[in-house]
Order: structure tokens, then sequence, then C-alpha cells
């Protein structure tokens, strides 16, 4: 165990917002799912009670009759907005004097930087590097990923849940976006920050980093498990995975979202073109993944070679 | 001045007379005193009136006009929700990320007074920062800090959207305009990494840079980009980097990038971003909870 390594890059001046996100995400995470949970057990309490559900007011922040519904922003919002201000001036002042903002030596083109990251919030798109070529990795999932955020309120169908907490009447969407952001952004994040070492290798927490560590991995194509050598035969084969690829995670995806009887009914809200981008977005979401799997227990590098692209 | 007056003296004699001299200084204390009594009550004068338009007391009219009539207030309501004030619903993160966006132009500013976006200079400028200047450091240090918690609490900002359905109808459009605020501050982010011109910022941006190489159709190393004549200096990375490797023109457009261009864009769509809460409805919550039964059947178009 290497302490001395550990405590090197859990302090480096550019990873401090990487340790903060160790204890901000999950607090956050934490927070949110709280209230969920006590908007779930008032939504429990409505629906087993009809006659309360028709007084109720319907929050969990507490309510008297005869309060007012609405109060002034000056100066009711307008001092927590200053109070917040001046907390976080205090924070960065704070910041600002105890962490130098790391400056290098002077660029050299000559000399490589090992490893060479990119800045700390890219690092998730690094690290999907390792399973996919930079045409993927860097240029095509990063869009997917804008499209498929911005796609969001325009598949989700579901009308319940809209401007308060609520885990019970949003499972599918909550538990999706989690996945990504926490399970596929935010641990690449980490990994990329805290794990990966000189030549990007893995190196886990304690380790030292060993510049001169070799990692014999003999990685593989997939049409070589088959002695395939043909490129045709490569390019056929590769098709025919991912089409299968995409036929069973598409019927595990209905599978998984008609699996309710409550998805069933925002299933029969969604047209076609809701559903297929839905899937659609699903199904590359989860290639990451898959390709995780496939690279670090099967240590298969493309499925699908043709001269002009891999995956 | 009349002719006769002043006891018969003239010309500077006049002026001086002791007697003279005193009434006028009596008229014009009086004078003070009658006119400095507006500093009693400071609100009723016209300069202040000017300046702030309406009344301020504590009725709620005045209070409603105190956000209404105010340029920077302005966007906010004059009333909101009473839940909507509690933190553990918006966790303030949106808020913070404007506060965090002026702090940085604030610093950002002031870090332009000093530094030359030139190969040359770039990384002695930073050190003459570092050294020289006085509160340079701390300068530096709370640009970059800024930067880095800026990018935290959009992501918290989404996370909290997301958590409380705050997307959904109306506000479905304002989610998008928010996705793309999300990719505007990374890319703020990014053009500023480069201008240390260190090693650091060199190999990061080499890294990112790269990538762009291998856009398909656009790069020259991507599917199908030397099928449609990209090489490395007609393709998209070329573009980026005004040159065939991170050199002074790339030095230089990440500056433009970084200080003007994506700055103006991205207060052009905030703009618009907070404009679009007021409209669609002001916050979305804390909202009262609906219920699985009374869920409404939709709209066919």
């Amino acid at each position: 165990m290497d302490w001395h390594q550990l405590w090197k890059i859990a302090t480096a001046e550019d990873n401090i917002p990487i340790t903060a996100l160790l204890g901000l995400v999950p607090f956050y995470t934490w927070y949110g799912l709280r209230q969920a949970f006590a908007n779930d057990r008032l939504i429990a309490q409505l629906e087993a009670n009809p006659e309360m559900a028709k007084t109720h007011h319907r929050k969990v922040q507490p309510y008297k009759p005869g309060w007012a519904k609405e109060i002034h922003v000056w100066p009711f919002l307008l001092r927590i907005e200053l109070l917040a201000a001046i907390i976080v001036t205090a924070i960065l002042m704070i910041w600002s004097i105890t962490l130098n903002a790391p400056l290098e030596e002077p660029a050299n083109p000559n000399l490589t930087m090992n490893p060479a990251k990119a800045p700390w919030y890219f690092l998730g798109l690094q690290e999907m590097l390792v399973y996919f070529d930079p045409w993927m990795a860097g240029v095509v999932l990063p869009t997917l990923i804008l499209a498929g955020l911005a796609a969001i309120p325009y598949v989700d169908a579901n009308p319940l849940g809209a401007g308060y907490y609520t885990f019970r009447q949003r499972k599918w969407a909550i538990l999706t976006f989690c996945f990504g952001f926490i399970g596929l952004w935010v641990a690449m994040v980490i990994i990329g920050t805290f794990i990966r070492g000189p030549g990007w290798m893995w190196f886990w927490p304690g380790a030292t980093w060993d510049h001169n560590r070799l990692v014999f991995e003999a990685n593989r194509d997939l049409p070589d498990l088959f002695g395939i050598t043909s490129m045709w035969a490569k390019g056929l084969l590769g098709v025919t995975v991912l089409g299968l690829y995409f036929a069973a995670a598409g019927y595990g995806f209905h599978k998984l979202f008609t699996g309710s009887e409550f998805n069933r009914k925002i299933y029969q809200r969604m047209n076609v073109f809701q559903y297929v981008t839905l899937q659609a977005l699903l199904i590359l979401m989860m290639l990451l993944p898959v390709k995780m799997v496939f690279r670090l227990v099967f240590r298969i590098k493309y499925v699908l070679i043709t001269p002009w692209l891999n995956i | 001045m009349p002719e006769g007056s002043g006891n018969g003296k003239k010309g500077l004699a006049a002026l001086l007379d002791k007697e003279r001299l005193q009434t006028a200084l009596q008229a014009l204390k009086a004078k003070f005193q009658e006119d400095s009594k507006a500093f009693q009550k400071p609100t009723k004068t016209d300069l202040f009136k000017s300046i702030y338009r309406v009344k301020h007391d504590e009725t709620p009219r005045s209070r409603a006009l105190g956000v209404l009539t105010n340029v920077f207030l302005h966007l906010h309501p004059a009333k909101i929700n009473r839940d909507a004030v509690a933190y553990n619903y918006t966790w303030g993160m949106g808020g913070i990320t404007f506060y965090l966006f002026i702090v940085l132009t604030f610093t950002g500013t002031l870090l332009m007074f000093y530094y030359h976006p030139s190969k040359v200079v770039a990384f002695r400028d930073i050190l003459y920062l570092e050294h020289d200047v006085p509160f340079g450091k701390l300068l530096r240090n709370m640009h970059r800090w800024a930067a880095h918690l800026m990018i935290i609490t959009v992501w918290l900002h989404m996370f909290r959207v997301f958590l409380t359905g705050a997307y959904k109808k109306p506000r479905e459009f304002n989610w998008v305009v928010g996705v793309i605020l999300l990719l505007l501050t990374h890319l703020l982010s990014f053009t500023g990494y480069l201008l240390p011109d260190d090693q650091l910022g060199f190999w990061a941006v080499t890294v990112g840079t790269n990538m762009a190489r291998a856009t398909p159709l656009l790069g020259h190393d991507g599917p199908l980009g030397p099928e449609l004549g990209m090489t490395a200096f007609n393709d998209v990375r070329f573009a980026l980097l005004g040159g065939s490797i991170v050199d002074s023109n790339a030095l230089l457009r990440s500056y433009i990038w970084h200080c003007i261009a994506i700055p103006i864009v991205i207060s052009t769509f905030l703009v618009v971003h907070f404009w679009r809460v007021r409209k669609d409805g002001g916050i979305s919550g804390p909202a009262p909870v609906v219920l699985e039964s009374e869920i409404k059947p939709e709209r066919k178009l």
C-alpha cells in the first residue's frame, strides 16, 4: 500500500474537484432521494385515503390554513441569494488562498506527459477511448450523450412527478438517469483521475504509479476467436453480432420497460417516434458497459471490423 | 449691489465690511440648515428618487415594485411560492452557477490585462502574474477554481432538475437550452485550459483535439474521412487549431473562443434560459403531488 502515491493523487490541485465530487454526488443523491421517499410516503397515504387527498395541501412542507401561499421575493428570496453569493465567495477565497492553480513546465511538444490527461471533466470521454476508437469515444458518443440529454423531455411520456421529488412514480426514469450520470459519467471521471496511471494503465488506489510497468494483454478481435481471416467474413460477422446485440438489447429493454402495470400505461401514451428514439438511445448507451465487459472479461478489442471503421 | 450700501465704503473695503459679512454668513447658515434637513430623509430627495424611481417602504406594493422596477432583479417575479425558497428543493445550484459565471467574467477580465495570447510571452505572463502582479496569484487561482466549481454546480443543477421532473411540460424546451449551456460551459472551460501554455494544458488540448481528427467524414483519421479528401491540413482539427499541430495559432484561437466568442454565445443562451424560466411559469415547484389515478388522458394531435 503506497499511501504517499494515494495522497499525491488525491491532493493534486486539479484533482480537488473530483475529490469533492466523491462527497458531493453521493450527498446530493441521498439528499434528493430522501425527499423522494418522503413524498412517496405522502403519495401512498393519499392513495389509501381519498378523503384526505381531497383536502390535503399535497406537499411534505408544512402548511396551515391561513398561511399565505406566496411570499415576497424581496426580502425572502433575495436574502438567500445574497447569502449564497457570500458563502460561495468565501469558499472560493479560502480555496484560492490555500491551493495554487497548477502550472507545469512550458509547453514542450517533444516531451510527452505520461499520463497525458484531458481536463478532469472530460476524463469520462478519455476513459471511453480504452473501449472504443477515437471517432466513437471522442465524437459519436459525446454527440449521442448531448442528443440523448436533449431528448429526455420528449421521450419521457410519464406525466407524473413534475415539480416534486419522487421515486415511486418515476422509477424507470430515475434509475436510467442515475445509471448514466453516476454509473457511466461520474464513475468514469473518478476512474480516469484516481485509477489510470502512466500509459493509461489500471492502478488500484494505493498502488505505485510505476512508469516501467508492462502489461501483457493479448487483445483479440472477435473474428480471431473463430479463425476468420477474410475481410468480407469479418465484416459480415461483425454486422451480424451488432445486429443481434441491437435486437437482443431492444427486446430486453422492451420487456423491462413493459414489465410493470404502470409502465405499460405510459407505453400506451407514447407514439412510435418517442419509443423508437428511447430504445435507440438506451441501446446505444448500453454499448459502453457491454463493450467494457467484452474488453475486460473476454479481452476482445473489436467486434466489427471493416476497412473504414472498427467497433 | 445697490448704490450707497456698505456704509459708504467702496470696492474691496465694502466687500470686507464686517457687518455685511456677518449678515451674509448668517443667511448662508440658515439656508444650509434648512437645506440639509433633506439629509435626514434622504429618500425624499430628488437625487434619490431619480435613481430608484419608486418609493421604498414596508408595504407589499413597495416590496413588489422594488423587484419589478429594478433591472438586475426584474428576472425575479414579485412573489413566489412559499415553499420554493426551501434549499432542499432547488439546492441553489442554478443560481450558484450563474454567480460563478459572474465571478469568472470579473476575474477573467482582470486576467486579460496581464496576458498576451502569443507563444512567445504567454507562459511568461503567467509567471509574471504569479510572482509580480499584486494579488495576481489569487486572481488566477480564483479564476481556475471558480471554473472547476462551475462545472460541478452545472452537473448538480442538471441532476436536481432531472430528479424533480422539472423538465416536464411546459419546460421541455428550457431543458434543451440547459443542455446547450452545459456543453458551452465545458467548452468554455476547455478553451481556457491551453492558455497558460504549460505542459498540462498543451497535452490536455493535444489529447482533446486528437479526437477531432477522428471525426467521421470530417477528420483525416476518421471513418470515411480520407475517402472524402480530408488531410491533416484541411480537416476539422485543422479548423480548430488553425494548423496541424497545437501551436501559436491554436493559442490565439483558443484565446478568442475563450474570451470573446463563447462568452457572447453563452450569455445569449443564459438570457433565453432565464427568460424561459419565467415564461414557463416560474420555478417548477415544489408542486403538489399528483396521484396515479389522476393522470389526465393525453391529447392526440
